[in-house]
């Protein structure tokens, strides 16, 4: 296994790299745009959502840059990581090659972009007179599991996405539904209290309200929480697995 | 020890509305009773054994699942049934431009497809003023791979795969590329990786490079392994005799009679050729 690891590790250097240059070819700003592209973002919803919601949100800038950050990890790296079969068949048609790199090379790449982001969010967080605290440490966990989480999704996406050409139109669809419910410009402390505990079953969500609870409450979440977290990245990473396991073989049948 | 070994190898292919069809076809489809999967066998019981140094020439009409075979020894298939043993590293030359971008430039192309042949960075970092001199693109080294002209695409996919070392090294049908000067220059440099002691395995439908490269010929057809053997010449010619009259032998001994009816009707030929230069000669 390991010596097959270090094999493989030079092919996969080279395809981060072709993912990383295929992106930023032709744009002016290149790397710039993933620290730009969430700050016109966070821009646009500040204009917007402050005259309704900024007024009752405490530190509302990084509450939305929070929510921000983790939704947009999320779609980029699962629709990305969607096209990674499809898009490499001509590769792995003809050569020999394992085809879990493709996912993982595009996971790298949004990976970075999330790390990126998230040092902007700090420096907000010094601008914004946020008082940092050892408890910003404990940011690994949701980071580390928000990545499996995403790997997994990104895993039974592809397949998905090898056998019916419609997931990428349904997966927009549903990215959108999963922004509205993942309260990331409004508060949940409106609704009733069954109702603020059923927002836990989007994962997004949770993971968003680790970031929120640690930087801005400084408060570290309960251990329910830290538990269903890793449910949720343990889970779809295993059903991800799975299918690529399955049908691993099967793909070149239908690309 | 055999390098590889073929047992019984069996390979289930799926066809029909299965590609590119999206869900609410599928569904449609499926409901209406209209959905056509087809699954046929490419290949049939396929068995035979290849030693260290030997040259396969696989020969058959189209269809009669080479290249399927091929990339179930190269290990992008996996056979439905029977075991593919390899003992050693396999290079499969299957299609020489797969993995070459049209966005990165002709440098980036050489690193990337050289990781997909399984080339190590050292050896790429050796090689790579070598690999650029061979495809003669020294001057279009920061070009866009899609700004190349066909014929320099093919080149530089051909030197790129040129520096393979494998033990089993599988070509589909391309032992050279490019036209005139180049068209020789790859062939000798693929002679040389061959008779550097890779065990080879070649599609081709041209004969006579069969006839002269192979020590052994594996005869398909419709997926049925029609025969398999070192007596390359009796079964090039029994499988020309095919060509001309489409009936398959159907033992051993049929192969030598239809190799031996191919043999007397190429003297034929031959005499009459003579006869009529003599014609005209007179």
């Amino acid at each position: 296994m390991l010596q097959k690891i270090r094999k493989h590790k030079f092919l996969f250097s080279e395809l981060v790299k072709r993912d990383f240059k295929k992106k930023y070819k032709g744009t002016i700003v290149g790397m710039g745009w993933s620290a730009l592209s969430p700050l016109l973002t966070l821009l646009i919803m500040r204009l917007v959502f402050t005259h309704f919601f900024g007024s009752s949100i405490p530190h509302y800038t990084i509450y939305l840059f929070c929510g921000n950050l983790v939704f947009s990890y999320f779609r980029d790296s699962t629709t990305q990581g969607m096209e990674a079969l499809s898009s490499n068949a001509p590769i792995f048609t003809k050569c020999n090659v394992p085809k879990y790199l493709f996912l993982l090379s595009k996971n790298v790449e949004s990976l970075i972009n999330f790390g990126i982001t998230i040092i902007i969010l700090f420096i907000f967080c010094i601008i914004d007179g946020i008082t940092f605290t050892w408890k910003f440490v404990l940011l690994i966990y949701p980071i580390l599991t928000v990545f499996l989480f995403n790997v997994g999704v990104g895993f039974i996406l592809s397949a998905l996405r090898v056998f019916y050409k419609d997931i990428s139109y349904l997966w927009r669809v549903f990215t959108l539904l999963v922004m509205y419910v993942s309260a990331i410009f409004y508060s949940t402390k409106t609704y009733s209290e069954t109702i603020q505990k059923l927002f836990y079953i989007n994962p997004i969500y949770t993971y968003i309200t680790y970031f929120r609870s640690i930087i801005i409450d400084g408060v570290i979440p309960s251990i329910e929480v830290h538990a269903l977290m890793l449910i949720y990245a343990v889970v779809f990473t295993s059903i991800g697995l799975l299918i690529y396991k399955k049908y691993n073989h099967k793909f070149l049948y239908y690309v | 020890m055999s390098i590889l070994e073929l047992r019984d190898v069996s390979i289930k292919y799926i066809t029909g509305d299965i590609k590119n069809v999206g869900l609410k076809e599928t569904i449609v489809r499926k409901l209406s009773g209209k959905y056509h999967k087809k699954e046929f066998w490419a290949d049939k019981h396929i068995s035979f054994t290849l030693e260290k140094g030997d040259f396969l020439g696989i020969i058959g009409t189209n269809g009669a699942g080479k290249t399927t075979l091929l990339k179930a020894i190269s290990q992008i298939m996996v056979p439905s049934e029977g075991v593919v043993t390899v003992s050693g590293s396999v290079a499969s030359l299957l299609e020489l431009a797969s993995g070459f971008d049209g966005d990165l430039t002709v440098k980036e192309n050489i690193y990337l497809r050289g990781a997909i042949l399984g080339y190590s960075k050292e050896k790429l970092v050796r090689e790579y003023d070598n690999i650029l001199e061979f495809s003669e693109l020294k001057e279009f080294e920061d070009r866009p791979f899609k700004q190349l002209s066909s014929g320099m695409k093919s080149r530089l996919a051909f030197a790129v795969a040129s520096y393979v070392e494998p033990d089993i090294l599988i070509l589909d049908e391309v032992l050279s590329v490019g036209d005139g000067a180049f068209r020789t220059k790859s062939e000798k440099k693929m002679r040389e990786i061959i008779n550097g002691g890779a065990t080879t395995i070649m599609v081709s439908h041209i004969i006579n490079q069969i006839r002269e490269m192979s020590n052994k010929v594996l005869w398909l057809n419709k997926g049925e392994q029609v025969a398999f053997g070192d007596n390359v010449e009796e079964l090039c010619d029994a499988y020309s005799m095919f060509l001309i009259d489409k009936v398959l032998p159907s033992s051993e001994e049929e192969i030598k009679t239809f190799a031996e009816k191919y043999r007397s009707i190429e003297k034929e030929n031959e005499q009459k050729e003579q006869n009529e230069k003599k014609d005209i000669k007179h």
